[in-house]
């Protein structure tokens, strides 16, 4: 029998509101190591927010965020507390996450953004910083541009160094939010192209997506949102078989 | 008087302006950083000082401000302090020039995604790395326009601290013009004012040239 998979993230009744309307309302996941899950639902449904409370960009309103069983977020008199700075700093390195307008930055060449955090966060030599960069970046297929600046770059070119930057610094869990949602339709290939590759190494991610044939055919898991909390989740065959009405109504309109 | 006797008196005086310059450029870039984040604050009573900071600063004449704090330490303390003259000069050119200096990085600093300070933080970066590794950088290409005209400006206030009495370039024009009944050392005095812009200019549009290796 396989043994059980580390569980690296778990969610617990997390609750978030922005004035005063609930954009998550009691969400709990849990997130094992390698697994591959896919976010999907309508636009507001919640899923962003879930992304940016998990990778602790915005701040939840109640329940318990877990990395590898460190608490990074818990509920105390009905409050949600976060850890201290320090551990906070080291629960942070469990998770890179990819944006979807890539957020690299302007003023340092593509080498640059992978190794500056690595060398001046995590204090790993130079050396050895550019080695895994140049490794990063041969994977991805951009070893010609280690000296460009991301304005000389394609869109799908500059999410896949936003995601060697995500990278090089190791981390167990990769969120992505929306990964392709800014670009060109015929540069969506190569980014998901790599995603797919990095499935196949057993990367753990969770991918808020709109990709629903690339949802189908990477994930182990696809969690469909709506209103504020998870309305089915399971198998890709599982959700494209699912008998509920709105999964059912929701996926149809991506497949038309 | 003779010409090479005026020009040479003039030049004494543009070294006088040059320090000026310099010293208050110096002083009022950092201090300008450190009242716009006193402007841009959480906290509603240093926002509220930096605020009226930057509107007395901006609101009332610079000449009338090289008085006050020229003459302060003596009708508030009774001193009389040798040697004030220049650091005085020095001190109000430096506090009036930090307030428009703030408002401009106010602006730059404003004006940058949110995107750059969560991508920072997402991949661990502290507020000080933040700020100074990819927040500033940015922001000084974006605000070198708006800084060479307060440049520009100040070369030309510095004939202001003839209200002082100092011997910058203009108090000496004034002197040569009143005691020759000419107005060429004032003129001469303003073809010197020009060229020292010109090359002011010219040094700041080779900072930006340098600073456009990205967009």
């Amino acid at each position: 029998m396989e043994k059980e998979k580390k569980v690296l993230l778990e969610i617990n009744h997390m609750r978030k509101s922005f004035d005063g309307l609930d954009v998550i309302r009691d969400i709990s996941l849990s997130v094992r190591e390698g697994e591959v899950i896919s976010i999907i639902g309508p636009s507001g449904s919640g899923k962003s927010t879930l992304l940016r409370c998990a990778t602790m960009l915005e701040k939840m309103e109640g329940g318990e965020l877990i990395y590898l069983g460190e608490k990074a977020a818990w509920e105390e008199n009905g409050k949600c507390v976060y850890a201290g700075k320090s551990k906070m700093k080291d629960i942070r390195k469990n998770f890179g996450l990819v944006f979807q307008n890539f957020n690299l930055f302007p003023h340092y060449s593509v080498m640059k953004n992978i190794i500056d955090a690595p060398v001046s966060v995590d204090g790993v030599p130079k050396k050895e910083a550019k080695e895994r960069a140049e490794k990063l970046l041969l994977q991805l297929g951009l070893s010609d541009k280690a000296d460009a600046y991301p304005y000389q770059l394609s869109g799908g070119q500059q999410q896949r160094v936003s995601i060697a930057r995500a990278l090089a610094l190791q981390p167990k869990i990769l969120f992505f939010d929306e990964p392709t949602s800014a670009l060109d339709p015929e540069l969506t290939g190569e980014v998901l192209k790599v995603i797919k590759e990095l499935a196949k190494e057993h990367m753990t991610m969770i991918i808020v997506t709109h990709e629903m044939q690339f949802a189908r055919e990477l994930s182990d898991r696809i969690i469909f949102m709506e209103q504020g909390v998870i309305q089915a989740q399971g198998t890709p065959e599982e959700i494209f078989a699912s008998d509920q009405d709105r999964v059912r109504e929701f996926i149809g309109k991506f497949q038309s | 008087m003779s010409t090479v006797t005026m020009l040479m008196q003039l030049g004494k005086g543009m070294i006088s302006t040059a320090e000026i310059f310099f010293l208050t450029l110096l002083f009022s870039l950092p201090l300008g950083l450190v009242i716009a984040f006193g402007r841009m604050s959480k906290r509603g009573l240093v926002r509220g000082i930096s605020k009226f900071y930057i509107s007395i600063m901006r609101g009332t004449p610079l000449m009338l401000q090289l008085l006050v704090v020229y003459f302060a330490p003596y009708y508030l303390f009774g001193l009389n302090l040798r040697g004030y003259r220049f650091p005085a000069i020095i001190l109000a050119f430096s506090i009036n020039y930090a307030a428009y200096f703030a408002e401009i990085y106010r602006g730059g600093i404003e004006s940058m995604a949110i995107g750059q300070y969560e991508a920072a933080k997402v991949l661990g970066y502290n507020r000080a790395q933040t700020f100074f590794k990819i927040i500033l950088p940015q922001v000084i290409k974006r605000i070198l326009p708006a800084i060479t005209n307060e440049t520009i400006t100040l070369v030309k206030d510095t004939s202001l601290a003839f209200v002082l009495a100092q011997a910058e370039m203009f108090t000496m024009a004034k002197q040569i013009a009143a005691k020759d009944t000419s107005m060429v050392p004032l003129m001469v005095a303003g073809l010197f004012y020009y060229i020292f812009n010109l090359v002011v200019a010219f040094v700041m549009e080779r900072i930006e040239k340098a600073m456009n290796y990205y967009r």
